[in-house]
């Protein structure tokens, strides 16, 4: 009985731990008085095997990336397969008129009409997951901020001087970024970041933005290596065969060397 | 049971096909001599288990090689393509090339142990000094095989890596320059480059491996294995003419390898579907950038198995010495058969001062392993200077700490318990 009820106070417990911890996590960033001090911890925690957020993510790319960046080594097709998109939706939402669906993912912006806009081409993103990591995605997308000294408008910290406009300002809105100044152990001063204020909401709150760019970064995993589900599918059964294999094996092994004294 | 299937073997058939295949090839003499009649030691431990494993991983990289050369294309302008294709388009493409890739990190796990356990038993003493040359010589062919397998990919870390390595040469005087020129086919690591390396990594090298394994394991069957107890069975014979410590190859140690080749796979099959580039070791994150000669990548590192030397290259602060160094650290090992004096040859019966000796120098390659993965700067250059020190003391020191150590006596049969 007393086991019983330490078990379910346990139990208990661990469940209003995880409640407690679901909610800081669902928390809306402006509550945090320094929101973006951190920045450079912020993982992009994404799940190439929920399905729907990688469709969301396929979604936003095909909106708001596609313009400028290709998926040069994924057909659309491959994409339909793999996210179960039926083809006659593909073809109405995701496809650029004119492409069919055995067409490779290209943007339709020329590249050197692009190097000239931009100062250079925007790279393809197949690999850009693999590349630069996905926390690196996450971070990027998510600390633009307002710089009126750049030609773009836009600056950001995870990679300084980025030629690439906050396209998705729309939904983020616009933040500044705070930074102080520290002595450093020269005498020199550094600007080191602070925290990001916002400047203008966008469409989105802070919370749906953080979820879009996560399901935007799922799908730039996905891309990055299509496979990996299935690999991970395949490879559960190939260890469990190895594993009943390896306990056969010993089997006969013990078998075999009960003669050697 | 075990005992008919050796006699069959033994003596053949009269008649039938096996008769009419032995009388023009000697099949049934083979396996009587080299696996039913060929003794090993029983008291073999874990570490016996990464010869045959050598062999598993040999062949599975000549498999899995011979399907990635049916779809990769060499050349500046194709190889990066074309291995994404392998991995997007290709069936169970990426299944090959994660093989292939997991596979050479695989490789060089499996022969750093297996080098050890010769370093653990004095397996390359007299008299297996050829056995452990030929040993040796496979290992410089397996990294020459793993250099140029690197580049092929055609990513950035593979450009970069190859411009680190192949300037190496240059650091040769006079020769140097038109060597590295005569080496890249061009001015700069190029189509040619990539063509070459090609060349030499699928057919050139895997001769040349192929053609040393097999004198490695002619030299093995002659001299017969070391053991843990370092003692040579051939000197105690039973009344039959047999080792009194021996078995029987086959079945005892076929039957017992695959034991270990079933665990080994579990481990691969682990890394290979669940964590392929295993954080950035055997695959790394630049190298799924295309070659550009006009990004660096953050930090050059190469792959895991060739840190240890890397780190003493950059160690050193002249580059032509930080080569020769690297090169002699490379090479030190071709000399331990004479440098070691020991009378006796397994660490079991050997004093604290060999023991220390091994430790610290074993402590040392990991050290500079993980070393040479990180920037070379402050803290993490004085430390592999330091760890760099002990790597050559251990070879340098060998016949003086070697002859002094006060060893134990070693008993006339193995230790073996029976389970």
């Amino acid at each position: 009985m007393r086991a019983l009820l330490a078990v379910a106070l346990l139990s208990a417990a661990m469940l209003g731990g995880g409640t407690a911890r679901a909610a800081e996590e669902a928390a809306p960033v402006e509550a945090d008085a320094k929101y973006g001090a951190d920045w450079a911890s912020w993982r992009a925690s994404n799940d190439v095997a929920d399905m729907p957020s990688v469709q969301r993510g396929a979604r936003n790319f095909a909106s708001y990336c596609m313009g400028c960046h290709s998926l040069k080594y994924e057909h659309w097709s491959r994409l339909g397969q793999d996210l179960s998109i039926p083809s006659a939706l593909l073809i109405q939402d995701l496809l650029p008129p004119g492409d069919k669906t055995t067409d490779y993912i290209l943007t339709s912006m020329p590249a050197a009409d692009a190097a000239n806009w931009f100062g250079k081409t925007p790279p393809d993103l197949s690999l850009m997951a693999r590349a630069r990591s996905r926390d690196y995605l996450y971070q990027f997308l998510t600390t633009f901020y307002v710089d009126p000294t750049r030609q773009t408008g836009a600056n950001n910290l995870r990679l300084p001087v980025t030629a690439m406009p906050h396209v998705l300002s729309e939904l983020e809105g616009l933040k500044a970024a705070v930074f102080r100044d520290v002595t450093k152990a020269d005498g020199g001063h550094e600007q080191v970041f602070d925290h990001f204020e916002q400047l203008a909401p966008g469409r989105l709150t802070t919370a749906e933005y953080d979820g879009f760019v996560r399901d935007t970064v799922n799908f730039l995993d996905y891309v990055s290596d299509p496979s990996q589900t299935a690999r991970r599918g395949l490879g559960l059964w190939v260890v469990l065969f190895l594993l009943v294999f390896t306990w056969l094996a010993w089997l006969v092994k013990r078998e075999y060397w009960k003669d050697v004294h | 049971m075990v005992v008919h299937g050796a006699a069959a073997a033994a003596a053949p058939a009269k008649k039938g096909l096996w008769a009419w295949v032995n009388k023009r090839l000697p099949v049934s003499e083979f396996i009587s001599e080299q696996l039913t009649g060929y003794y090993a030691p029983k008291n073999f431990n874990i570490w016996y288990f990464f010869g045959s494993l050598a062999l598993v991983v040999l062949v599975l990289q000549l498999v899995t090689g011979i399907f990635l050369t049916m779809f990769y294309k060499p050349g500046e302008l194709t190889s990066f393509d074309s291995v994404e294709f392998i991995m997007r388009e290709v069936n169970y493409g990426w299944l090959i090339r994660y093989l292939h890739s997991t596979g050479a990190s695989a490789f060089f796990i499996v022969v750093y142990l297996h080098m050890f356990r010769a370093l653990l038993y004095g397996s390359y003493k007299a008299p297996r000094e050829l056995l452990w040359l030929f040993g040796m010589a496979v290992y410089l062919a397996l990294m020459a095989e793993a250099f140029m397998g690197y580049v092929l990919p055609w990513g950035n870390m593979s450009f970069w890596g190859a411009q680190v390595i192949v300037n190496l040469f240059g650091t040769i005087p006079a020769l140097g320059p038109p060597l590295v020129e005569w080496i890249r086919g061009d001015y700069g690591i190029a189509d040619a480059t990539v063509n070459r390396f090609f060349a030499l990594h699928v057919a050139a090298i895997p001769l040349a491996l192929l053609l040393l394994v097999a004198l490695h394991l002619v030299a093995l069957r002659r001299t017969g294995s070391n053991n843990p107890d370092g003692i040579e069975i051939k000197e105690k014979l039973g009344a039959d003419g047999k080792p009194l410590d021996g078995i029987p190859f086959h079945p005892y140690y076929t039957v017992k390898d695959v034991v270990g080749v079933g665990v080994f796979f579990v481990l691969f099959a682990l890394i290979v579907f669940f964590v392929p580039t295993f954080g950035g070791l055997f695959l790394e994150a630049p190298n799924f950038e295309p070659a550009n000669p006009l990004s660096t990548p953050e930090h050059i590192a190469p792959v895991w198995y060739f840190t240890p030397y890397y780190a003493i290259l950059r160690a050193v602060p002249d580059q032509r010495l930080g080569a020769l160094f690297m090169l002699l650290a490379v090479m030190s090992f071709l000399f331990l058969p004479w440098l070691d004096r020991s009378p006796v040859k397994s660490m079991r019966y050997r004093g604290w001062m060999s023991r220390t000796a091994l430790a610290l120098f074993t402590v040392s390659f990991v050290a500079l392993g993980y070393l040479g993965l990180q920037p070379a700067e402050g803290l993490y250059v004085a430390l592999a200077r330091v760890f760099a020190v002990i790597y050559f003391l251990f070879f340098l020191l060998m016949p003086l700490y070697s002859s002094l150590d006060p060893v134990k006596p070693v008993p006339g049969r193995v230790t073996f318990h029976a389970h």
